[in-house]
């Protein structure tokens, strides 16, 4: 217990010694206060200015020499050094901006600034006003209701008055930021200022206080369905034994679960559930082996979960007759439901939504890990921010700080690296490694494909015989292992290169899905009803890519782990590949996406992968994982995952599901949209149906006709997101170049402060020699 | 903590208590500074490092609690204990110090020589893992 040093002091402080600041006299003087120096007076000012340099110089030097000296001189007694020089520094550490983190007056009265500083933005005091040589950051200030010499009650209750002059949402952000503790905010929060104010306040309350009572009543829910996070004591399992990093893996699980169960949602209530209502009329079904959970054909062919069952008219409608007469006219609300409008409609309804999800996700993590600024600070930056205070289990306490230490000891050995550079060979032979890892990726990349290619052509032109479903399985069976194996190999090559790409793998398996997606459109000379076969392509994808998981699992850890245990007796166990587990959620997220125009039930069968897989992955990581030693930046990972997931996988699959909307052919024999030349028309046949109905609404097909496809509307558009795009890349760039130009500012007043505390030293010494 | 027992062994909670900053912990938040905490304390110790709170009083309190001696500055013989209690006294001493006077001069906007709570907040916006690391889930 005693290996944390507990500090003596309590809250006061004390000046400690800064040797830095030890100078003999300086050759710079003051010549207006004593009438005996023979030096520059402040009117020369190139004098000023070249002893100014040379003054920087000599302190340069010194803190450089200084801070060796310190680590042996801290014990000495302060006497040897400038007589002054204690009062000197009195004086500096009751300066304002040093004076914050001690003193609760001190913090209050920033605050205050800081809020008086927010309201009076937008006017600034003309300068006439103020004294010119008051420094142009002053002048924002109030100078004459300073509170630096308030007492501690009035400048509480400044602070309250600026906090109420802010806008509601402003002020509970700056007392969220106040460093203060919970009594004094509540405090603060609950003065009034005066009486009159609060009679005011009180009649705009009570015209909308049913409006209030909504925003009680909907943050209320908000708190419950955040209160009841599911696996939320599971995640605190996993973080506090793994890490953020580990944690990060199971979040995004939960962020794909989301979207699956909005997508599935919205597929059941408007396509499904009403399909079901109305079952079309198919010959009796073959009856259900268990083989159909594998393959999807069989007695799954014509069922909810493919295009082929949905039928391509108005379901309910009244003027039809329907075949078993069943609809009793008696009831009151039979409205017809137009199938083909809703399954198209719906579809691009759960697209946009998921669309908006991941732009949000993705806007939250790039605020969050995305910072404008110098990239240097590395070192301090890990020290700093390494420590996981989430871990709280002894073993992983004592792993995370060898993977501190290690990284440490690898970051200072850049450092030294990088001021002695390698030489030639060495350089020569980093490059040619380098090259010979990239062309060994590429080529095993093409190399999968072209042999994914023949195979599948050899296996559409194989016809299956009912009894031999399973030969459909081999081509996922193929994919899903070349999934498995290349992330694996991956590895091995970044070993070897000591470089990490996690992104490189996700290319392997986006160029697969592309072939294959060229494939299931020219398949539709092949199969009579082509999208049933697609869906049930994409069922077996997904179907085999959960399988491969169970399997990478259960040989990649469970199998790893007793092997090292038993065979090699070794204590470490297998770790927790984060990125192949979160690309392999990647895939199976795209196969999901790329298959809901073709299977309006495969969110659901992705919702219950997940379920199960988080289980499952939670279940064989306490039992046979450590975590990962290699450096992991949470949140900077968790912002390439989203990226990832929106730029080739989401976006991948909405060009997809388009280009079949817009261009292809549907089948003629089945599905709500046989009879038309491309799923695109039925809306344009339904307004054509409601013009013919209703002539008065003819400027509703204006819509279509002048904006969606009118060529020059869209150019305009994306002429706006690219204007708007520049714009922000340049306040940017414009943001960069101020943060230098501050940081030099910063620089510069430091350089000042010394010379100031020179020029008091040199006064104090002519002071006392001169008297 | 648990939701299946009430009572744990001495075992079960040293398994608990290994953050290397627990003390400093305590002593910042106790309002006299000895490292016991009145229930206003706690609730602000559990505030700050929840997951809502703001960046910048996250950074003031890490700031507090990285500087050991209470002086308002990270001097290096703060940065030099800091680093010792994350890997455990595992470096070398002119590891440790090559590694302090690096982040000095990697921080230090004022040079003087040692890192005042602007530096540090300064330094640590530009950590995107901070938010994440300096959280405590209940």
């Amino acid at each position: 217990m005693g290996e944390c040093g507990l500090s003596t002091a309590g809250r006061t402080t004390r000046p400690r010694a800064v040797p830095e600041l030890h100078v003999p006299h300086s050759r710079v003087g003051v010549s207006a206060l004593c009438p005996c120096s023979q030096e520059p007076s402040p009117d020369n000012e190139g004098a000023l200015h070249s002893s100014f340099c040379q003054l920087i110089e000599e302190q340069s030097s010194l803190v450089a020499g200084a801070i060796e000296m310190e680590l042996q001189e801290r014990n000495r007694e302060q006497g040897e050094q400038h007589p002054g020089y204690a009062t000197t520094l009195r004086i500096l550490a009751n300066m304002p901006s040093r004076t914050i983190g001690r003193s609760r007056g001190a913090i209050i009265s920033q605050y205050y600034n800081r809020t008086a500083r927010l309201r009076r933005r937008s006017s600034r005091p003309s300068l006439q006003q103020l004294n010119r040589t008051a420094r142009p950051s002053l002048r924002q200030f109030d100078l004459e209701s300073d509170p630096a010499h308030a007492t501690l009650a009035d400048k509480q209750s400044l602070l309250a008055k600026e906090l109420l002059s802010l806008p509601p949402a402003q002020r509970s952000q700056v007392l969220m930021e106040v460093p203060l503790s919970l009594e004094e905010k509540r405090s603060l929060r609950q003065k009034r200022s005066t009486p009159g104010l609060r009679a005011h306040s009180a009649e705009p309350t009570f015209a909308c206080a049913w409006w209030q009572d909504c925003i009680v009543l909907v943050s209320l829910f908000l708190a419950l369905v955040h209160a009841a996070q599911p696996w939320h004591y599971a995640l605190k399992q996993i973080s506090g034994r793994f890490g953020s990093s580990v944690l990060s893996y199971f979040l995004f699980l939960k962020t794909l679960l989301l979207f699956n169960i909005i997508s599935f949602l919205l597929l059941l209530v408007f396509v499904v559930a009403l399909q079901a209502a109305y079952p079309p009329a198919v010959a009796s079904p073959p009856p259900f082996t268990g083989l159909e959970l594998l393959t999807g054909v069989g007695s799954f062919t014509h069922s909810l979960l493919y295009y082929g069952y949905y039928s391509n008219t108005t379901l309910n409608d009244p003027s039809a007759s329907s075949p078993s007469g069943s609809t009793s006219p008696s009831r009151a609300t039979q409205l017809p439901y137009n199938m083909p409008l809703a399954y198209m409609f719906t579809i691009g309804a759960s697209f946009f939504a998921t669309c908006i999800l991941l732009m949000y996700s993705m806007y939250h993590s790039f605020l969050k890990s995305y910072r404008v600024g110098s990239s240097t600070g590395v070192l301090a930056i890990k020290i700093f921010s390494a420590w996981d205070f989430k871990v709280v289990q002894r073993h992983s306490v004592k792993l995370q700080s060898e993977n501190i230490c290690t990284q440490l000891k690898e970051l200072l050995a850049e450092q030294r690296l990088r001021s002695c550079p390698l030489s030639l060979p060495q350089r020569l032979r980093h490059i040619t490694v380098l090259l010979l890892a990239w062309l060994l990726a590429l080529g095993t990349v093409l190399g999968c494909v072209v042999a994914v290619y023949y195979f599948s052509e050899h296996m559409h032109t194989v016809s299956t015989a009912p009894g031999e479903e399973g030969v459909l399985l081999a081509l996922p069976l193929i994919v899903s292992l070349l999934n498995t194996l290349m992330p694996h190999f991956y590895n091995l090559l970044a070993a070897w290169e000591k470089q990490d790409s996690p992104a490189a793998e996700v290319y392997v398996a986006i160029l697969v899905l592309g072939l294959l997606c060229y494939q299931w459109l020219s398949r539709r000379l092949i199969c009579s009803c082509w999208e049933t076969c697609v869906g049930q392509d994409l069922y077996r994808f997904v179907v085999m890519d959960f399988i491969f998981t169970l399997l990478d699992t259960g040989f990649g850890e469970l199998l790893w782990r007793l092997i090292l245990e038993k065979k090699l007796k070794s204590k470490r166990r297998p770790e927790f590949d984060i990125a192949q587990n979160v690309l392999e959620l990647i895939y199976g997220q795209t196969l999901t996406w790329l298959g809901v125009l073709f299977a309006p039930l495969l969110p659901a069968v992705q919702v219950l992968k997940l379920l199960l897989l988080f289980y499952i992955k939670k279940t064989s990581l306490m039992q046979n994982c450590q975590s990962p030693s290699k450096p992991w930046q949470a949140s900077h990972m968790s912002t390439v995952f989203i990226t990832l997931l929106f730029f080739p996988s989401f976006l991948g699959a909405a060009i997809f599901v388009s280009y079949t909307i817009w261009w292809e052919k549907p089948s003629e024999t089945c599905g709500p949209f046989r009879g038309l030349q491309t799923i695109y028309q039925t809306p344009k046949v339904w307004v054509e149906l409601l013009e013919e109905s209703n002539p008065n609404i003819a400027w509703f097909s204006w819509i279509p006709q002048y904006l969606v496809e009118n060529t020059v509307f869209l150019f305009f558009l994306s002429g706006i997101v690219l204007a708007v795009i520049y714009f922000n890349i340049q306040v940017l760039r414009g943001q960069r170049r101020i943060i230098c130009l501050l940081e030099e500012q910063i620089a510069n007043e430091g350089e000042d402060k010394k010379f100031l505390i020179q020029k008091i030293h040199s006064i104090y010494d002519r002071k006392v020699h001169c008297a | 903590m648990g939701n299946k027992q009430t009572i744990f062994t001495p075992e079960q909670l040293d398994a608990y208590q290994d953050n290397p900053f627990r003390q400093r912990i305590a002593e910042v938040f106790s309002e006299s500074g000895d490292g016991n905490m009145t229930l206003d304390d706690f609730l602000d110790m559990f505030s700050v490092l929840s997951e809502m709170a703001p960046r910048d009083l996250k950074a003031y309190y890490a700031f507090k609690i990285y500087d050991f001696n209470n002086d308002d500055y990270i001097c290096k013989s703060d940065l030099e204990k800091t680093v010792n209690k994350l890997t455990r006294n595992e470096l070398t001493p002119e590891e440790v110090s090559l590694a302090c006077e690096k982040v000095i001069y990697e921080a230090d906007l004022d040079n003087d020589g040692k890192l005042s709570l602007e530096d540090f907040q300064h330094m640590i916006i530009r950590a995107p893992d901070f938010l994440s690391t300096f959280h405590i889930r209940i």
